[in-house]
This record gives C-alpha cells, structure tokens and sequence, in this order.
C-alpha cells in the first residue's frame, strides 16, 4: 500500500535565467496527514517555489515531488494530484473566479463534473468551515480581506483535499482576520488535513508539528518548532524576526521564569508571572 | 506647511439604498517632517481618508488644504504622492529605470531632470540603479519590487507622501527597509502611514489616528496610545502583544511602571514585577 504523505525528495530547482532567487538546492520535506509543517524563509528563499512543486505547477531539475505515491512528474497523475493538493495564496483575489461566493467555491468541484446535490453539500460544508454560512449570495469584491481568504480556503476545501499548501495565507490580513483564519488551519490539522504553511511569521510555528527553514534555496534547519526559537542567530542571519511576543517570552526564560512554550500568549505569559 | 483635513465627511451612492457612510468628521494635519500613523480594521474608512487627503475623492463634507490653499487635484499633483496598498502590482515599464521615471516625466519635466531624479529614488529606497535600472520589474522579489513602486511615487519628491499599508505581505527584511526609507523621506516631507499593524510605526509616528467605522476613535500622541493600548482593543485591532501584556500586569496592579514596545525592556520590568529576579 502507498504511504500517505506529501513528500519532496533532494529537490533541485532554479529558474531559467533568474540570479538565483527562488531556486531550490537539495530540499528534503515530508507532509503527514493531520501534521502541519511550517517552512520559513524570507522574500526570495525558495518557499513559494516548493508550493508550486508540491501540485506540479512547477516540476523540479532534479528529484521527486510526490502525494501519496503518486509523482507530479508524470501528467496522467496531475487531475488525481490537483484534487488532493489544495493551494491558498498570500493575495486570495488571485484566486477568485466567481460573481457569487457559492459558485466561487463550486467552481472546481463542478469542474470535476460532480452532481448539483453533492455539489450543494460540499458547498454548504466548506463555508461553514470557514464560517461564512450566510453569505452565499454575496459578491465576493464585497468582503472584507480576512473573508476573502476564508472564501479562499473554502475553495479548496470543496475539493475536499488531503493536503492543503497554504502560501503565506495571513500576511495581508489585520489581526482578526488574521486569527480567523489561524483557528481553520488549526481545526482542518485536527480533523486530519495535511498542512505545508509557507510563511515568514514565526508566530505560525505556534502548534506546528515541524519546522523548516529555507535560506537561499537550502534547508539550513529541519526540526521541532520550538528550538527553533532558541536558535536566535539562525534566525537573523536567515532574514527572520522574533514577533515581540515570541522575544518577549524567550527574555523571561532568561530571567528565570517558568514558561512552558504553551504558554507564548499575552495570558499564558501573565498566568507564567503571577501564578 | 502641512496638508490638512477638516471635519471631512464623505459616503458611499448618497442617496440610494446602498448607501454607505465611509468617514465621518475626521480631522487630521501632517506637516513636512512629520509621520502621521492612522490606524484601524478593514473597513474603518482608511482607504478613504487616503483617497480624499490625495485629492483623489473630492469629500462631501469639510475642507482639506495644501499648505493653506484649498486642495485641488491641479495643486495635489506634484505635491502629494499616494503609494497604494499591493503597489509593486502596478508596476509596468520593460525597466525599473523607466517604471520609476513614469511620473517625473509625467509631470513634465526634462530628459535629464528625470533620469537623475529615477536613479536618486532608486538609491533613496537602497536599490543601486547599476545593478537593478535596466532588470525588468517582474523579476524582482516582493521586496524589492514594494521598494520599487515606492521609488516610482519619491521620484515626484512630493512634499506629502501618504502610504497605504506599505509594509503588508513583507518579511523582516522587507519590513525594516521600507520602514527606513519612510524614517528618510520623513526628513523632507510629510508623511501619513495607514496601518492595521500598529507596532510597525507606532514607536516613529509623532501623532497616531485610530478610525472605527468612518469615525475618529483617537486622536493624540504615539505616547498617549502606547500608555493606553486598550484603545486598540476596543476598536477591534489588536494592541502589540508586547503591549497588551504589560495592560494585563496593570490591569493586575503588579505594574505601575511606563510601557514599553522594546521586548527586552519589558521582559526585565516584568520579571521585576513579578519577584522573579531576585
């Protein structure tokens, strides 16, 4: 039986003419089903290069991609692979097609010729995974930043994935719309959804299962999230920033108190100071 | 010296059902030297504000002036420069050089006047036009290309410069840069920042806005919000974490002393607080 895991194997990848931006140089990376990988690199360090490869968007010079079993390599594979790969970008108006929010997120599941009934309970699923039950008749220029991402995610949710690829899918948003989307990443993890999150915020290693970090196209870290908050010099000299949050709770280790990393929220903090 | 808005007040299809109000009675100046920080969620009437103080939308309420005149889209060309959110995707030219000459050589100015005002902005926002004038700018990283489009609207050298969230959707590096071409451009002209990320120029800004629903929630000092963060609570923005936990240790009479975005600083005042560093 074929082992159920998104999985890149000694990736080599560069862009035809480019100065080496974007390019990959021996990428090793597992996505398991309910496991959420956090790959972090700054503009430029080959993240959003693995998020093409990881549906065949993009092929690699050298090495394999493959989702569960199945190698992005070979064309009669792409339909089945596109169907368990669901990508959401940085910019979700990239990604929407429709003049409806139901019909934006009907779109590839009608693609794949599925019946209107299943069709309606697949749409009717996916906005109430991202809570935007309600709002099916709206136009989709009509919401706010954070609803579009969720309306976004929706869209891939309907393929019902095994995998979603989610491209700095926060980064545009303001902080309700970004914890809005931060608690269906961690829903979709729990129910089992396989989650590769490009990002360049070290908040999102907050939960994360691993943790990879591409500087220049080369894994320079691949391990547990939370050494690698430790790891402050890497992080520098990789173009990443401690959020206050983050530097705040490491500081306080220094100075003695017990924090446990569960606890890098404004109240767990408190609670770690004052028990 | 400063561009002004009076208690302007403008909505959306007046009249019809749809209307919608986007700003109500907001009053905001910014002096060349100044950086002026608003801030507020996604629909707060940010956009707007941006689109009236750059002579773009004409307000149906209040007055806005440049420099004591009556703002108009003649006197607001030249002088007021407005680099939109998401800028780096109206980026156009075969060049970076000719992208950022576009507007200089709008505003009619001569061969070399422009040439030597698009290379000065590329230098100004710390890209070398050597090595990145003739590269096409849709082979540029994000950053780079933010930074570009950015050079595009300085190369206008507009006495006011009104920046809708310049720093979205970069990283660290990306970040910091651009903050530091704002913290220079700030030298010779007037800057205004519209935000949902407060702790990015709230330590820079001399005086901080904070819209809710088209209104003014605050009007003050960077120093008044960071010593009240809860403003930004109640507006549906989150205050800086580093912030909102010296509230909470306030909140718990266990801190009395000034707040502090410096992570460092308020990690050792905490500890302190706590009787955890003896």
């Amino acid at each position: 039986m074929r082992r159920s895991v998104l999985s890149f194997r000694d990736i080599h990848f560069t862009y035809p003419g480019a100065l080496g931006g974007g390019a990959l140089c021996g990428v090793d990376l597992d996505v398991a089903p309910g496991n959420r990988v956090v790959v972090l690199g700054a503009n430029g360090s080959g993240k959003s290069t693995l998020v093409r490869l990881s549906n065949g968007l993009s092929l690699p010079d050298s090495g394999e991609v493959t989702v569960d079993g199945l190698r992005t390599d070979d064309e009669s594979n792409l339909t089945e692979i596109r169907r368990r790969v669901g990508m959401v970008f940085q910019r979700p108006e990239d990604q929407i097609v429709a003049t409806t929010v139901e019909e934006d997120v009907a779109f590839g599941p009608e693609n794949l010729g599925i019946c209107r009934a299943e069709l309606r309970i697949r749409v009717d699923e996916a906005l109430a995974a991202v809570g935007l039950s309600g709002l099916e008749r709206r136009e989709p220029h009509l919401l706010s930043g954070g609803q579009k991402q969720r309306l976004a995610i929706a869209g891939a949710l309907a393929m019902r994935p095994a995998y979603l690829v989610l491209d700095e899918p926060t980064s545009m948003l303001d902080p309700r719309g970004r914890d809005d989307v931060g608690a269906i990443i961690s829903a979709l993890q729990a129910a089992g959804t396989g989650i590769l999150h490009v990002t360049h915020d070290l908040v999102d290693l907050v939960g994360a299962d691993a943790a990879i970090v591409l500087n220049r196209g080369h894994v320079v870290y691949s391990g547990s999230p939370g050494d690698l908050l430790s790891r402050s010099e890497l992080l520098r000299d990789c173009g990443l920033e401690l959020p206050g949050i983050l530097a705040l709770g490491i500081e306080l280790r220094a100075l003695g108190v017990e924090l446990p990393s569960s606890a890098m929220t404004p109240a767990g903090i408190l609670e770690s100071l004052w028990r | 010296m400063a561009l002004t808005a009076d208690g302007i007040g403008h909505s959306y299809a007046p009249g019809t059902a749809y209307a919608q109000r986007a700003l109500d009675a907001v009053t905001l100046s910014v002096e060349v030297g100044e950086l002026v920080l608003v801030v507020g969620s996604a629909g707060s009437g940010k956009s707007t504000l941006l689109r009236i103080l750059s002579g773009l939308l004409a307000p149906q309420f209040g007055t806005v002036s440049l420099d004591e005149s009556p703002l108009t889209p003649a006197s607001a060309r030249g002088s007021i420069g407005l680099v939109f959110q998401d800028a780096e995707s109206q980026l156009f030219a075969e060049t970076v050089l000719d992208d950022v000459a576009f507007g200089p050589r709008n505003l009619g100015r001569g061969t070399a006047e422009v040439a030597h005002a698009a290379e000065c902005a590329l230098r100004a926002v710390g890209l070398d036009p050597k090595s990145y004038g003739q590269r096409s700018p849709f082979a540029l990283s994000g950053g780079e290309a933010r930074r570009v489009a950015l050079a595009g609207v300085l190369a206008m050298e507009p006495r006011y410069l009104l920046l809708d969230e310049p720093t979205a959707g970069l990283d660290a590096r990306g970040r910091a840069l651009v903050r530091g071409v704002v913290g220079d451009v700030r030298a010779r002209a007037g800057v205004v920042v519209v935000s949902h990320a407060a702790e990015e120029f709230l330590g820079e800004a001399d005086r901080v806005v904070v819209l809710s629903d088209g209104g003014m929630a605050f009007s003050g000092s960077s120093a008044e919000i960071m010593d009240d963060p809860t403003v930004l609570d109640r507006v549906g923005l989150r205050a800086p974490d580093v912030l909102r936990i010296q509230q909470g240790a306030r909140e718990r009479g266990r801190y009395a002393g000034p707040f502090t975005l410096d992570p460092v600083v308020a990690a050792a005042r905490l500890a302190h607080a706590g009787g955890w560093d003896v």
